[in-house]
């Protein structure tokens, strides 16, 4: 017979054990059940669009221009719709954000349309990436979003910055470059590349996730219902907070001109390699 | 008052990138009459380090941490402000690869300190301070002012060359000062590419389109590449189709390179995929359609069938590296 205090003692550490592992799993569970996703969308001229400058040269003469859904964001937007359709009502929510005009609405629309559960707009022109950040983050603290997916560059500004610099805002973590995001047993792993190789890295919710190239294979389209959908999907207004903006552009120029081109005669093709060699002395 | 500049490295190594950087570093530094610092971070050995000075660093703190063996974006924006604070840094430069798109973003919002990614040219003035910026993908460059007292720049690969001016230079050890910067990113996996010439990093692109017909016909285009010491692209058809991998795809949604020589082989010259390689020095374009877009961007041009053209091009490299 073993004294009584043994049993006392195994059994308090099994309970021990076992109340840690009911904590995990609740946490686990609150992470699964609650997660609401942000996606942060940026409005962009139609990338097969001519760019010409404005006459005060310091913007873009909008005249014609049509608008879309920054083609990264159109993506992640596609992967987080995804995640959450495939997540067994762990993940509650997609809402996209857009920090711009009202001339910006029916892109948030689309987005609506494309399946986002529904949309804030922050009014205000997103004067830098420093303004449009810090707009962003004050919605994500104050609304409590788990993953905020940014595209890796907008392809207007091409300034690679807001992502990271939200969740600096926040001081949460974020990943760059992330070309994969899944889930796993309640754990998100994103798959991030680098120059001659990628890695697979966790890191704790909240976070902030830059996507680039392989997030999502072909963005979503709306479907017919998606459109009828969105006509009743709230698109929230929600005024800017007092920033002052760090950058300013002063003026906008067009690339140099092209020389031009020396066409060389498909049967005499090894002349180009001589002209690469002799005059244009690249190889 | 300094210029601090982010050196990376590869298991130990700097690249020609970073080399770059601390060129272009030293014409800013000029420009403020002041100087560069250099920070490494990750294991590298003295003499390495040492060669930072070739390119005008005075300065070289490096820092060795094992618990900064994974790129962790909060914990490195911590370690390289303070580093700035100490080096009383007003302009910080990075690279704009994946790297300094994860760390200088941060830093920007720690420091309060304006952004201007991509340029590609020295500032245009200090006062204000402007730079020169890509911007709608390459269709437009700003002149973007910097209005705060700090000034991150971000430098677009091979857009500005590497100049020697050797110097002196002092290597610092930092390590210990950060043997507690433990992130919160953590690594489950990962996979490196070895033995392949890096799109990124290569002089030469050796690059192929849909009117490559099919991925069958690639040999002839890689046999080119090769004998040519270059790396391979793609468009991006052609890697969605998966007739190549998607690391080659160049464009606006794939990689932005800019070598010395990019020859488009079966490519029409879209928008999206010029946004990714218009900043290259010398562009040949090779197509069966002389109306093809490409060779408006194009130096060199060849009317003709890819098939026909590749086999002539590598008898004639063949004959000049004789
Ligand atoms: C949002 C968005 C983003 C995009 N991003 C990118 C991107 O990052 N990169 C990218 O590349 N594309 C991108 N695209 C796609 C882009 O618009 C073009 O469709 C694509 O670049 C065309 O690829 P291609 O030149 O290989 O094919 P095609 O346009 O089909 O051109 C094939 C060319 O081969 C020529 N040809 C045919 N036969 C021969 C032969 N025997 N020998 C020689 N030449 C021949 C033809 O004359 C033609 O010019 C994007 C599109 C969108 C909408
Ligand atoms: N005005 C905006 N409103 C919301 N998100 C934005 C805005 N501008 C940029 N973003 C996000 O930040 C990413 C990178 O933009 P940028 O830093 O401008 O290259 C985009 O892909 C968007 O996800």
């Amino acid at each position: 017979m073993l004294p009584p205090a043994f049993y006392y003692i195994c059994l308090s550490k099994a309970y021990l054990l076992y109340t840690a592992i009911v904590a995990i799993r609740h946490l686990l569970n609150y992470i699964l059940e609650n997660m609401k996703i942000l996606v942060c969308i940026s409005i962009v001229p139609d990338t097969t669009m001519k760019i010409r400058i404005g006459g005060d040269k310091r913007s873009i003469d909008t005249v014609g221009i049509q608008w879309i859904i920054n083609p990264w964001d159109e993506l992640s937007l596609t992967r987080a719709l995804e995640l959450k359709e495939s997540s067994s009502g762990a993940i509650k929510s997609v809402t996209v954000i857009h920090v711009g005009t009202a001339s910006s609405e029916p892109a948030l629309r689309k987005a609506l349309a494309i399946g986002a559960d529904d949309a804030i707009r922050v009014n205000a022109e997103p004067s830098d990436a420093y303004f449009t950040a810090a707009q962003v983050a004050e919605m994500v603290s104050k609304e409590k979003f788990d993953v905020v997916l940014c595209g890796i560059e907008s392809s207007d500004f091409n300034g690679s910055a807001v992502g990271g610099m939200i969740a600096e805002f926040l001081d949460i973590p974020s990943v760059s470059a992330v070309s994969d995001i899944k889930s796993d047993a309640g754990t998100v792993i994103l798959t991030r590349e680098f120059d001659g190789g990628k890695e697979e890295v966790t890191v704790p919710a909240p976070f902030v996730a830059i996507v680039q190239k392989g997030i999502a294979k072909e963005p979503r389209i709306a479907s017919m219902r998606g459109i009828m959908n969105a006509r009743s999907k709230p698109v929230r207004v929600a005024e800017p907070i007092a920033i002052e903006p760090l950058t300013c552009i002063a003026m906008f120029e067009k690339p140099e001109a092209r020389p031009g081109c020396r066409f060389i005669d498909a049967e005499n093709a090894g002349l180009l390699i001589e002209l690469l060699h002799d005059e244009a002395k690249v190889i | 008052m300094s210029v601090l500049v982010y050196t990376e490295n590869w298991d130990g190594k700097f690249k020609k990138l970073s080399f770059e950087l601390v060129s272009y570093a030293t014409e800013v530094a000029k420009m403020l009459n002041t100087s560069v610092s250099a920070v490494s971070i990750g294991n590298v050995a003295w003499e390495e380090l040492k060669k930072l000075g070739n390119y005008g660093a005075s300065r070289i703190i490096s820092i060795q941490s094992g618990h900064l063996a994974t790129l962790d974006n909060q914990a490195y924006t911590s370690v390289i402000a303070e580093v700035s604070q100490k080096e009383n840094a007003t302009v910080l430069i990075f690279p704009n690869n994946n790297t300094g798109k994860a760390i200088a973003p941060r830093l920007s919002v720690k420091l309060k300190a304006g952004i201007g990614s991509g340029v590609s040219r020295l500032p245009l003035y200090t006062h204000p301070f402007t730079v020169y910026k890509r911007t709608y993908s390459g269709n437009a460059f700003a002149h973007l002012v910097i209005n705060s007292d700090i000034r991150i720049l971000t430098l677009a690969q091979n857009s500005f060359g590497i100049t020697e001016t050797p110097n002196n230079c002092v290597i610092e050890n930092l390590s210990s000062a950060f043997d507690n910067s433990t992130g919160k990113t953590v690594l489950r996996e990962g996979q490196k590419q070895s033995g392949k010439i890096l799109l990124t990093d290569a002089d030469i692109v050796v690059s192929g389109g849909r009117g490559m017909k099919s991925p069958d016909n690639w040999p002839a285009l890689v046999e080119l590449a090769s004998f040519l010491g270059a790396a391979t692209a793609c468009t991006r058809p052609v890697s969605d189709e998966g007739w190549r991998p998607h690391e080659e795809h160049a464009g606006q949604t794939g990689k932005i390179i800019a070598p010395n020589l990019y020859i488009a082989v079966g490519i029409s010259g879209a928008t999206q995929h010029l946004a990714g390689i218009s900043s290259s020095k010398c562009i040949v374009a090779i197509n069966t359609d002389s109306n093809a877009p490409i060779f408006e961007a194009a130096q060199y041009g060849i009317v003709g069938d890819a098939m026909k053209v590749l086999p002539k091009l590598v008898a004639a490299v063949k004959e000049i590296k004789k």
